[in-house]
């Protein structure tokens, strides 16, 4: 018998799922309020940084006095002229970069952590800076031309990677714990007793996922636009197909996480787990490729890798869906595993 | 002409039925049978299988051997057909709190090719005035109406409740009652387990006793009652905790069965009130004990149960 539509068990399981979000303030606060706190906060940080001044030590005796002078007048350096034992103090804690000194023969000599990046640049700075006021001349001429461009600054590359930590959050969180909550309360196993169709229930909370993906994208895109100016460069299509999958697949390992949990403990420590390694290797914060060489076929493969990719070739890039069709694979294949197996796994009582 | 009961098939045949949890056997070889349109209770103390038996009746759990045939099928395999037509109320469902009375319905409703119409619903458990209201905000006996509700949407054949009044004040229990009578009066059929003799005596057709997991009895409660012979029940207790041996007990006149309460109190049943109290009064007074307390009643479930095991029903 063919029911109207708004009967079918689909639509009400799913119309249940969004009333019961709706109706938690504190779920909505974490999903639409908290990332436009973090976006608002990391931007603000990183918006007008000046070029980074390094801190240099000279150690005080007869020929510091003109030293700090040339140093001053390089630029890009703060001199700070201290007696031997607190300079070196100073860099063993971290405090100044490079600690110089020119002793009675007229030598440089150079203290610093060759594996610390502001030693190195440090050292380089320095020594440029004397050896030309000690009248050495540049063989060949320069030209420089700095780039400060939209689209490269970090909070350009920061707003795609919170979009896809925000879906993956709102996805295996939302879910998880609704889940957990309703197996505790024995409302599975009483729903298990009907004729539900469990694949329904299950698909019933993907799709709730999608009344607020659009909210969710919305607000957390608009805002980075908007406040920050930040570049929508790719199609609306495929920017809507890549947070669509993304979304769907983190729903579908929100939905692996709570298939067997029995307690909110168990499950906040499975989806810590599932989460963590995505937070710290995705490239949400910082670039992903900062890891070793051997680790990136794994980190190519997690879901917030394959999403924040995409989304960030799509908005930054303009990148096409040829050309995202590796990570789209990616996240498709996710989302099918994830389902699938949730469905097998998932315990009902 | 409408056949008889017994000739009608049964809604529920429940055949040597024995389910395991490690090295506890819950179910030991339960069998038993409920009649289309009658209501059936097993009645029987906490842990004697009860909600086992109902949870496998329900195909929520599966027997390790034994067979369960409901309206004439198998869970095994026809499983959707027999969601479609049974309701039930489990022990401890708490429904999603964020919803209304309706919704809820509602979700259920959605479930069923063919179910009762939630407005329609919502009339027969008395929830009316509670339509629009959160679930959370309803007190225990209205939860409990609503879960019966919920079993009532997708118009069930056969309706399974697990300890459906347990924990409710004496006006919901009533008032859940008349629900279950007027489902049955439809034409309904009832499976329920409690332990409470009132409520079994009250609703239920015929009832079997459970414990260990084996039906220990069955029968109607009138013909359960009249088993045990016994007119009367008297129950007394003795002041400054003093003690009469058993045996003293059991050899006044009349007596039947001997066995302990609660209460540290002591019920003798017997044939012959008359007989019986003079003499152990004589007994008690030739002992120098005294009496806090003396009652007769007219036997109940309960001294079924306790001539049958020796325990007292909720103590057992």
């Amino acid at each position: 018998m063919a029911k109207p539509f708004p009967a079918l068990s689909i639509v009400q399981l799913t119309l249940v799922r969004i009333k019961e979000f709706v109706r938690e303030p504190e779920a909505m606060f974490w999903s639409f309020v908290f990332p436009l706190l973090l976006a608002a906060g990391l931007g603000i940080a990183f918006r007008s940084r000046p070029p980074e001044q390094l801190r240099v030590a000279l150690v005080r005796d007869a020929a510091s006095d003109s030293l700090e002078r040339v140093l001053e007048r390089g630029g890009g350096l703060v001199v700070d002229v201290l007696d031997d034992s607190t300079a070196l103090m100073r860099l063993r804690t971290g405090q100044v970069a490079l600690v110089a000194d020119r002793d009675a023969g007229g030598t440089l000599r150079y203290e610093f952590d060759p594996e610390r990046p502001d030693g190195r640049a440090a050292r380089f700075l320095v020594n440029d800076a004397l050896q030309r006021a000690a009248g050495r001349p540049d063989p060949v001429p320069v030209v420089e031309r700095t780039v400060r461009e939209r689209g490269s600054r970090y909070i350009d590359f920061f707003i795609p990677g919170l979009l896809g930590m925000n879906l993956m959050s709102s996805g295996i969180w939302g879910i998880a714990f609704s889940v957990v909550t309703a197996r505790n309360r024995k409302l599975l196993k009483r729903l298990a007793a009907t004729p539900m169709s469990r694949a329904e229930y299950l698909a019933s909370y993907l799709l709730s996922r999608l009344g607020f993906l659009a909210a969710e994208v919305v607000v957390i895109v608009g805002f980075g636009a908007l406040a920050f100016n930040v570049p929508v460069r790719g199609s609306v299509g495929v920017f809507a197909l890549v947070t669509l999958l993304g979304a769907l697949a983190f729903s579908g390992l929100g939905l692996l996480v709570a298939s067997r949990a029995t307690t909110v403990e168990g499950a906040s420590g499975l989806a810590n787990l599932v989460m963590l390694p995505q937070w710290i290797f995705s490239g949400v914060f910082f670039s992903s490729k900062n890891f070793p060489d051997a680790l990136q076929p794994f980190i190519s493969l997690l879901p917030l890798t394959a999403t924040v990719d995409a989304l960030r070739g799509n908005l930054l890039q303009g990148s096409g869906l040829v050309e995202l069709a590796p990570h789209l694979g990616i996240i498709l294949a996710w989302l099918v595993v994830t389902f699938g197996l949730a469905l097998r796994l998932f315990r009902w009582r | 002409m409408i056949p008889a009961a017994d000739v009608l098939p049964p809604a529920l045949e429940v055949t040597g039925l024995v389910k395991r949890y490690g090295d506890v056997t819950a179910v030991a070889g339960l069998s038993l049978a409920v009649r289309a349109g009658e209501c059936f209770g097993l009645l029987g103390p906490n842990g004697a299988g009860k909600t086992t038996t109902l949870e496998i009746c329900e195909g929520l759990a599966t027997a390790d051997e034994g067979e369960v045939r409901l309206l004439g099928r198998a869970w095994r395999t026809d499983a959707g057909w027999l969601r479609q037509r049974i309701g039930l109320a489990l022990q401890e469902t708490q429904l999603a709190e964020k919803l209304t009375v309706y919704e809820t319905l509602r979700l259920f409703a959605s479930f069923y090719h063919a179910p009762r119409m939630v407005n329609d619903v919502i009339p027969l458990v008395g929830l009316e005035e509670k339509r629009d209201a959160r679930v959370g905000t309803l007190s225990g006996g209205q939860k409990q109406r609503l879960a019966i509700a919920c079993a009532l949407v997708g118009d069930p054949k056969v309706l399974f409740l697990d300890e459906p009044t347990t924990g409710l004040d004496p006006q919901s229990r009533r008032q859940l009652w008349d629900l279950i009578e007027a489902y049955k009066r439809a034409g309904g059929t009832v499976v329920l387990t409690t332990h409470y003799m009132d409520e079994a005596e009250r609703l239920c057709d015929r009832i079997a006793i459970v414990d260990h997991g084996r039906v220990i009895a069955e029968g109607t409660p009138r013909a359960l009652v009249g088993s045990i012979g016994a007119e009367h029940v008297i129950r007394f207790v003795l002041a400054d905790g003093a003690e009469v041996p058993s045996a003293l007990l059991e050899a006044l006149p009349g007596v039947r069965v001997v066995a302990g309460t609660r209460d540290d109190g002591t019920e003798l049943q017997c044939t012959a009130v008359h007989e019986t109290v003079p003499a152990l009064l004589g007994l008690l007074a030739q002992r120098g004990a005294r009496l806090a307390d003396l009652r007769t009643h007219a036997p109940t479930l309960e001294d079924v149960f306790v001539s049958l095991t020796g325990r007292a029903l909720r103590e057992a």
